[in-house]
């Protein structure tokens, strides 16, 4: 059997019914398009919530009131209020795994400047948080101890708050804004942080001191979180442990108590959040090799119909002395080659619509090469075994029967 | 004279549903090297049946057929193409060229199935064909372009470009009018006094006084076996056929 010449007898019959070749390919391109473009869609949002947590540090441990939540019970304001200033400050003394810690008690109201206002929220907490959250200050500086100590009017402020309450270009550091009608003097202006991967805004927030917070905004005792770090990524375990103990013996807790707060390491949210990204890209994956697997049969439908059409070809083909392996030879060709024109189509259409996702959405997209390489081969599989049965059925088709077809 | 074909007893039953049609009943007779044998018979005496077993299209149900020296009976589907391809030119009454493909293209076929060509000898042998049946001007006419004499000529040239070892025709004139019918038979005579072996069925009996012999089939039988003494010459009838004018 002559590959070569097989090939080009395949690639003629193809040329000679080129729209029809193009209809079918029509469900390959589509099938291998949507696999790349899902999976660069998948991967993208896997890669940026890596990257943001990577940026954000992966030693990062947070602490909220209340216990377990099993079975979404609602939590009475008690349960709500376990968490005091007291067990932050033991942490910091008694918790030799944890390098940084600060409270956290937050607040949401309208912020007003002049004549301009916007709805944002206070971030009561202290200095080592800017670090945990590596929040940097661009413009001005941080509060001090000292405004700490003495719950001063303070704040830093983010760049989505500028823009909305300094419409004309004034520097805001040194002004006085109101939070609801506490003033509170701007120290300083954070570097811009962007949007983090669940498209929150991460600029739209104020930074105040958390005694300021607690007290003169709030007029509460207790704190909302505890927000710490460990030493590094692998002594969090550590870490956390020694923090349950602390919390455990503060808030009295007996041997057989369940927890009245709650402790979560970033690597915990972080495989959570990648999870949940996995199967996102999972799903999108199985929709899109459906429209692959579709393709493929449309290929098979196609080559069935074209053998019972060229049967009279076949028949031809064989009386002048073809034999079944090359009429099987020939109509796999031209599967197969239906399948991968369609498959580099489709991963140029794949790649473009990335392109287009990226360009237009702002959604992070990443193409990983093996997504092409494996959608390629995928489909250039799907197209020989979808064009073995037909091409089986000529290749077994009698020669005087074939002739006499019409 | 070397046997080129050779029957002995060759029988083939159709089954159609509980009924079996005799379509041979016992057929034999040799042909040699050179021959020029038209096949006659009324419609449905067996002809077509006959030619497909010699072409190595169908099998006997019953009887030996040697092509060429070799037997036919137990080859397999595969030795039997390698046959079609290399021993044996089939002509049809309805051309069976591959549509909207060039002349040349539709003579190389044969030559495709057989690794023994390059692509070069197989181009010069198609062009060879070609001109050989009077068509060196048409190379890449589609088939859609051409008349139906031109087409039965590409049809004869594809015959031709695998050096067979004989010619079969199956009503190769039937659709032809009287003057491209003369026109192919100029054709097989040529072919035929190159020293090429043919098989000519028709059912016209005009025809079988420009072949060297004729066989008449009936109700799948041989009822006659003669050859023809005094060949008429195709060129000669064609010369002297009345010029149509409209
Ligand atoms: N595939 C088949 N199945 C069943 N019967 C068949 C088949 N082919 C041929 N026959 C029968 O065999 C007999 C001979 O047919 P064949 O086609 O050989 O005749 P023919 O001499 O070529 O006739 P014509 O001049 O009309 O072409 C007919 O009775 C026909 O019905
Ligand atoms: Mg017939």
């Amino acid at each position: 059997m002559n590959f070569g010449n097989l090939f080009r007898i395949a690639l003629k019959a193809l040329s000679n019914n080129k729209f029809r070749g193009f209809l079918t390919m029509l469900g390959i391109i589509i099938g291998v398009g949507s696999v790349i473009t899902m999976l660069a869609i998948g991967q993208g949002s896997k890669r940026s919530i890596q990257a943001e947590i990577s940026e954000m540090g992966s030693n990062m441990i947070m602490i909220s009131p209340g216990g377990d939540r099993r079975g979404g019970v609602r939590l009475s304001a008690d349960d709500m209020q376990t968490l005091k200033v007291k067990d932050f400050e033991d942490i910091v003394e008694k918790c030799s795994y944890v390098s940084l810690a600060s409270p956290t008690v937050n607040a949401s109201g309208q912020c007003v400047y002049g004549s301009n206002n916007t709805p944002t929220s206070v971030y009561g907490v202290n200095l080592d948080y800017l670090e945990i959250r590596n929040y940097k200050v661009e413009d001005g500086d941080t509060f001090s101890e000292q405004d700490i100590k003495t719950a001063a009017k303070v704040c830093l402020i983010g760049k989505t708050v500028v823009e909305n309450l300094f419409t004309n270009g004034e520097n805001p550091v040194g002004k006085v804004i109101r939070f609801g009608s506490i003033p509170l003097k701007i120290v300083g202006v954070l570097e811009s942080k962007g949007n983090n991967s669940m498209g929150m805004d991460q600029d739209d927030l104020l930074i105040a001191p958390y005694t300021t917070v607690m007290k003169r905004i709030q007029a509460v005792t207790y704190l909302q979180g505890i927000t710490c770090s460990a030493l590094s990524e692998d002594y969090t375990d550590q870490a956390i442990d020694q923090i349950t103990k602390v919390l455990r013996e503060n808030h009295k807790l007996k041997d057989g108590d369940s927890d009245n707060f709650e402790i979560r390491s970033q690597q915990e949210l972080a495989s959570m959040m990648t999870s949940t990204s996995d199967l996102m890209s999972t799903l999108l994956a199985a929709v899109a090799a459906i429209s692959l697997i579709v393709g493929g049969i449309g290929i098979m439908n196609i080559m069935y119909v074209s053998v019972t059409e060229r049967t009279k070809e076949i028949g031809l083909r064989m009386s002048i002395g073809a034999r079944g392996m090359d009429i099987l030879a020939q109509f796999l060709i031209e599967a197969t080659l239906l399948s991968v024109m369609g498959g580099i189509i489709g991963v140029i259409v794949g790649v473009g619509a990335s392109f287009v996702v990226k360009a237009l959405l702002a959604y992070p997209i990443h193409i990983q090469p093996w997504s092409i390489i494996l959608s390629f081969a995928v489909c250039t599989f799907i197209g020989i075994f979808f064009g073995w049965y037909p091409a089986r059925k000529a290749s077994n088709l009698d020669p005087i029967e074939a002739l006499r077809y019409e | 004279m070397r046997e080129i074909i050779k029957l002995d007893g060759i029988k083939r039953d159709f089954i159609v549903g509980d009924e079996i049609v005799h379509a041979l009943r016992g057929v034999s007779f040799t042909v040699g090297e050179g021959e020029f044998v038209t096949i006659m018979g009324k419609s449905g005496s067996g002809k077509s049946t006959l030619l497909n077993i010699l072409g190595c299209l169908d099998t006997a149900s019953q009887g030996d057929y040697f092509l060429d020296g070799v037997s036919v009976r137990d080859m397999d589907k595969n030795q039997r193409a390698i046959l079609r391809n290399r021993k044996i030119g089939f002509v049809f009454q309805n051309y069976n060229l591959l549509p909207k493909t060039t002349a040349i293209e539709n003579v190389e076929l044969p030559l495709m199935y057989n690794n023994k060509y390059t692509r070069d000898q197989r181009y010069a042998r198609s062009v060879e064909a070609l001109k050989a049946v009077g068509l060196g001007d048409r190379l890449e006419h589609k088939s859609n372009q051409m008349s139906g004499g031109q087409m039965q000529r590409v049809a004869i040239a594809r015959a031709l470009v695998n050096d067979p070892a004989m010619i079969l025709a199956d009503e190769a004139t039937g659709n032809l009018d009287t003057r491209t019918s003369f026109e192919i038979l100029v054709l097989f005579q040529k072919l035929h006094a190159e020293g090429r072996t043919i098989i000519f069925v028709t059912h016209n009996p005009d025809l079988e006084k420009y072949s060297t012999r004729t066989i008449t089939l009936r109700d799948g039988k041989v009822i006659s076996d003669e050859s023809n003494k005094n060949v008429l010459d195709a060129a000669d009838a064609l010369s002297r056929l009345p010029v149509e004018n409209d």
